[in-house]
């Protein structure tokens, strides 16, 4: 598809208005893409995913989908329901209980000859692997069965956008691993943009092709899931993603070039501290996983790398992997990382116990566009 | 037996249930939906009947269907007749003492139904109007159905409102609930007995009919 003609199918949203709902969300999703909005409850996802359906009504801002302007508050263009074609599937599903699934599916079939809608919709229902229930009602349906007559009534009308809202939240563990994998291949046949609302990061990152953070109606951030988790754009951010490990230190120049002193230590950073003038106070962030436990007595290659020494105030045995916290006597902030239990045991850590660490300088993230609020470090 | 007492309370309720599902459904599905400021004043008003003695309605209805009130008065102008005294008459009593038994089941029944049903039909394509006909009045019918029932077997037994407003003029006014009095009041207790047992078969059969309507539904919400 050409650029301008992927940029007409697009889904584009700018939303404002100060209140009842605060909102200030700015996002797109192009056709085959699937972009997740996560963030804590309450934070405006479902607002956001019924304002593009055409059931809510901000008080400024502009839809467009697939190369019509759906929302318009400037102009007083707001498209109702029925005319954007959105195929949404609701939380809990929202099925008409009076109808049986084939008769569910065929609501959404108006737009065909009637002759051809039972056909259609026992097609429908097949394409979800429904094939032989479509005589039941929904009460007579278990919970996966019901979100797969949603799906299919949300996709028989053709949408242009596809629009999920927790959709994997009433089902169990077992159903709901299914159900992301049938989203997935289905995803391969359906080219338009899918959004999905959800507060499971895990989800969002197995899922989604980009993940935008929402929070109070503001859109933080949109990137893939990976740079996300390891490249969040503010303190917020990554406290919206259930990061730890944010700190501030102090631009410096030092005997070896420009450094990030924090606490007594000069901290080597491989990206983005050139541009910031030395003094300058900033945020960073380092990944779990960018954090190497010096071994005992027997020194690794690794240790040269940004050494620092704290103390062992926390550790979680979860199964196979063990959480570890460190303070530092310079800061209120633990520095948290993972490691195999085996290796914890090996290592001797245990609680009140001085370690070293390196902080890989590839891994830390400088933040210098968030505002840094406390004047030694927290943020958190 | 009186047969004219008996036919003029099956034409009065009948023709109560039929003005009533109209008005009740717009009533009660407003009620239901919309939030206004004067909301609470409203279901007050509807919910009066219920709690207003029957005669205290009559004697109000009697005065605003006089010729000298606005009400009578304007019908009078617009029709050449009065209102009390008359089977229209206490047609429209009966239908202001049977709102509360029409509105509150349907209102309920709207209120029942989950917002996002009404949603996903829009989503679906279908209007608000085709919504109506397809999502919410099969959702509502047992709500429907009782309102009905409660109406039509209310109107047969109502007494004191259709006496202070029609009087008893056999084939106009007289119901049979009246003419049972007056056969006691004349000391004929078998013609009571007989009609009485009428009225009680009539009722039940009505009931009868109707909650089995109401109950054949093989869904359930959940």
């Amino acid at each position: 598809m050409a650029e301008r003609d992927l940029r007409q199918a697009r889904l584009s949203v700018q939303l404002q208005q100060a209140g009842p709902i605060p909102l200030a969300a700015d996002f797109h999703c192009e056709p085959g893409e699937l972009l997740a909005l996560v963030g804590p409850s309450g934070g405006g996802k479902t607002t956001l995913l019924r304002a593009i359906a055409g059931l809510y009504r901000p008080a400024g801002g502009v839809i467009r989908c697939a190369g019509e302007t759906w929302f318009d508050a400037a102009a007083g263009r707001s498209l109702r329901p029925q005319q954007r074609r959105v195929g949404l599937v609701f939380q809990d599903y929202a099925l008409f209980p009076h109808l049986d699934a084939r008769a569910n599916v065929m609501v959404a079939l108006d737009h065909l000859p009637a002759a051809e809608r039972g056909q259609a919709a026992e097609r429908w229902l097949a394409r979800v692997r429904l094939d032989g229930l479509a005589g039941r009602l929904p009460s007579e349906l278990s919970g996966g069965q019901r979100q797969r007559v949603a799906l299919a009534r949300a996709l028989a009308r053709r949408p242009r956008v596809l629009l999920l809202d927790e959709p994997f939240s009433a089902v169990d563990q077992v159903t709901r691993r299914r159900l992301q994998r049938e989203l997935a291949l289905l995803r391969e046949e359906i080219h338009i943009p899918i959004v999905l609302v959800t507060h499971d990061l895990d989800e969002a990152a197995a899922l989604a092709d980009r993940l935008c953070v929402l929070h109070a109606g503001r859109s933080l951030q949109q990137a893939p899931a990976e740079q996300l988790f390891r490249r969040p754009a503010s303190p917020e951010v990554a406290r919206l993603l259930d990061r730890h490990n944010v700190f501030t230190g102090r631009v410096v120049e030092g005997d070896e070039g420009r450094r990030l002193q924090w606490g007594p230590w000069q901290l080597e950073v491989a990206e983005g501290l050139a541009p910031l003038a030395p003094g300058k106070r900033v945020s960073w962030y380092l990944p779990p996983s960018d954090v190497v436990l010096h071994r005992r007595g027997r020194p690794s290659r690794g240790e040269r790398e940004n050494p620092v020494q704290g103390r062992v105030v926390e550790m979680a045995v979860l199964g196979g992997i063990t959480s570890v916290a460190l303070a530092f006597d310079h800061c209120d902030d633990t520095l948290r990382f993972e490691l195999p239990t085996h290796a914890a045991r090996r290592n001797g850590l245990a609680r009140g116990e001085a370690v070293g660490v390196s902080l890989l300088a590839a891994g830390i993230h400088l933040m210098p566009d968030a505002p840094v609020t406390h004047p030694e470090s927290p943020h958190r | 037996m009186d047969w004219t007492a008996l036919s003029v309370s099956l034409r009065l309720a009948g023709l109560t249930c039929l003005l009533l599902l109209p008005l009740g459904l717009w009533l009660g599905r407003t009620l239901a939906l919309s939030r206004f400021r004067g909301k609470p004043l409203c279901e007050a008003l509807v919910a009066l009947p219920l709690v207003m003695p029957p005669t205290v309605l009559g004697f109000y209805l009697m005065q605003a269907f006089g010729v000298e009130s606005p009400l009578g008065g304007l019908w009078q102008s617009l029709t050449g007749g009065g209102l009390n005294f008359t089977f229209t008459g206490i047609l429209l009593a009966s239908l202001l003492a049977n709102l509360p038994f029409a509105v509150q089941p349907i209102q309920r029944a709207f209120e029942s139904i989950p917002p996002n049903l009404r949603e996903a039909a829009w989503c679906s394509g279908l209007s608000p109007g085709r919504t109506l006909l397809r999502i919410e009045l099969p959702l509502v019918w047992p709500g429907l159905v009782s309102a009905l029932a409660l109406t039509f077997a209310h109107t047969l037994g109502e007494f004191g409102v259709i006496l202070m407003v029609g009087g008893a003029i056999d084939g106009e006014t007289r119901t049979l609930a009246i003419a049972i009095y007056d056969r006691v009041q004349a000391f004929d207790e078998s013609g009571a007995a007989i009609m009485s047992a009428m009225l009680l078969l009539v009722s039940f059969l009505t009931i009868g009919v109707v909650y089995g309507l109401a109950g054949r539904r093989r869904w359930r919400r959940g």
